[in-house]
């Protein structure tokens, strides 16, 4: 992806960069075979521009790590989950605008 | 917020308007196409496409929507990624807002196409994206070896259906009625699918179990008999059928009772100046090849508008 502010989660750092992070962390589960969720990459991207610092934005491939998908109950994609203090916040399914990202995010921070 | 000045703005990036953009491109009238969320539109959910006439093998349906975009661009369409958030067809130009841009245009071209209708229950919202789906292609993956329902009787419920028996364990398509609506081609295919079993005449009244935060059932109803009972699986398919996407034009475009918009002579709509192409104004053909040439007629109406509203200059008839 193209914006180097998105930080790529795995089943081995989810732990100590999205659980224990000091920051809200909005994770993108996503996969390359997935039309929709590429739809919905240049959203990810921007947001990570404009909350640089204050948002923790990546994405975890879900081809790639069943732990965490499992774990947390994804059986569909996009869906991108909001994490505050280890546990889940908020969480949007589907492609979403820009707006509504930043309303759940504003929300919460 | 910038404002951009156009000839012509086509919400929608389907069939319909890519087509739109393809001919207005080709007329020089540099054509502004509005993605919208779901870009490139229903084909972007499928996997081979084999009724697009012209590939005899089959096309896969991102593949068509990333050529059907690249021809677009290449006669100069301007596609731009982006929501539209609201339209003013009440003056002219019209004026049209996304997150980032406001847009004003002499002529609108309405693709924004359907979406898939949900059954509309508190259990299956609850559920969306923990087991509850629209897109077989996106989330099948998830069902490996597990029992899944789908929900449905027409060609995109059996096509789902069939889909998903490369992952699921077994498939259990509910109908409501005591036969499908779909094509007697994928209901052949379906009836000869030893993992596909069907339940007629029924309902699903709740989706399980939202205090556990993932599907693992579905209550069934028998329409017939009154019957419940619950049918155990990970996953649930609704394909019921599609809302057309009018929701920016409630009020300003007339529709008919189903919501549809309604086009006369060719694809004009009830407001002089605006064109409606694709799913969004049709309800019975709904293929990809008729959503092309629907975009095909609202441009090339768009462009006599134009001409009518702006004549070329008379040079070479007499007057």
């Amino acid at each position: 992806m193209a914006s180097d502010k998105i930080t790529t989660f795995t089943d081995g750092n989810f732990d100590t960069d999205v659980l224990q992070a000091a920051t809200p962390v909005l994770v993108d589960f996503w996969a390359e075979w997935c039309g929709p969720c590429r739809a919905l990459a240049p959203t990810m991207d921007a947001l990570a521009g404009d909350y640089d610092g204050r948002v923790l934005i990546g994405k975890l491939n879900v081809d790639e790590n069943p732990g965490i998908t499992v774990k947390y109950m994804v059986r569909g994609i996009p869906t991108v989950m909001l994490f505050k203090g280890g546990e889940v916040v908020d969480q949007i399914v589907g492609v979403a605008d820009k707006a509504e990202f930043q309303k759940v995010l504003d929300k919460h921070l | 917020m910038a404002t951009l000045t156009k000839a012509v703005t086509i919400i929608g990036s389907g069939p319909a308007g890519l087509t739109a953009g393809l001919y207005s491109a080709r007329a020089n009238l540099n054509p502004l196409v509005i993605e919208g969320l779901e870009a490139g539109g229903q084909l972007m959910l499928t996997t081979a496409v084999d009724n697009f006439p012209g590939f005899a093998d089959g096309i896969m349906g991102p593949d068509l929507m990333a050529a059907m975009r690249a021809q677009a661009e290449r006669f100069g369409a301007e596609i731009i990624r982006g929501n539209v958030t609201a339209v003013d067809l009440s003056s002219r130009p019209f004026v049209i807002t996304t997150g980032d841009d406001r847009i004003e245009t002499q002529t609108l071209i309405v693709a924004t196409g359907a979406t898939a209708k949900l059954l509309g229950l508190p259990s299956e919202r609850a559920l969306m994206g923990h087991g509850v789906s629209t897109c077989a292609t996106c989330d099948g993956f998830f069902f490996r070896d597990k029992p899944i329902a789908v929900i449905g009787g027409g060609d995109s419920a059996l096509e789902e259906a069939i889909f998903l028996t490369r992952f699921a364990s077994h498939v259990t398509l509910v109908h409501r009625r005591d036969t499908l609506r779909a094509s007697k081609i994928m209901q052949d295919k379906a009836m000869a699918n030893p993992k596909i079993t069907f339940e007629w005449d029924t309902e699903v009244v709740e989706v399980l179990d939202p205090s556990r935060g993932a599907v693992n059932g579905v209550v069934l109803r028998n329409l017939k008999t009154e019957a419940r009972k619950t049918l155990a699986v990970d996953g649930v398919f609704v394909a019921i059928g599609h809302t057309p996407n009018t929701g920016l034009f409630s009020g300003q475009l007339e529709t008919d009772a189903g919501g549809y918009l309604l086009t006369h002579d060719g694809s004009r709509t009830s407001v002089e100046g605006v064109f409606a192409c694709g799913d969004v104004q049709d309800h019975v053909y709904r293929q990809a090849i008729t959503a092309a040439g629907s975009g095909c007629m609202a441009a090339l109406d768009a462009e006599r508008y134009l001409e009518s509203i702006h004549p070329p200059p008379t040079t070479s008839s007499p007057s």
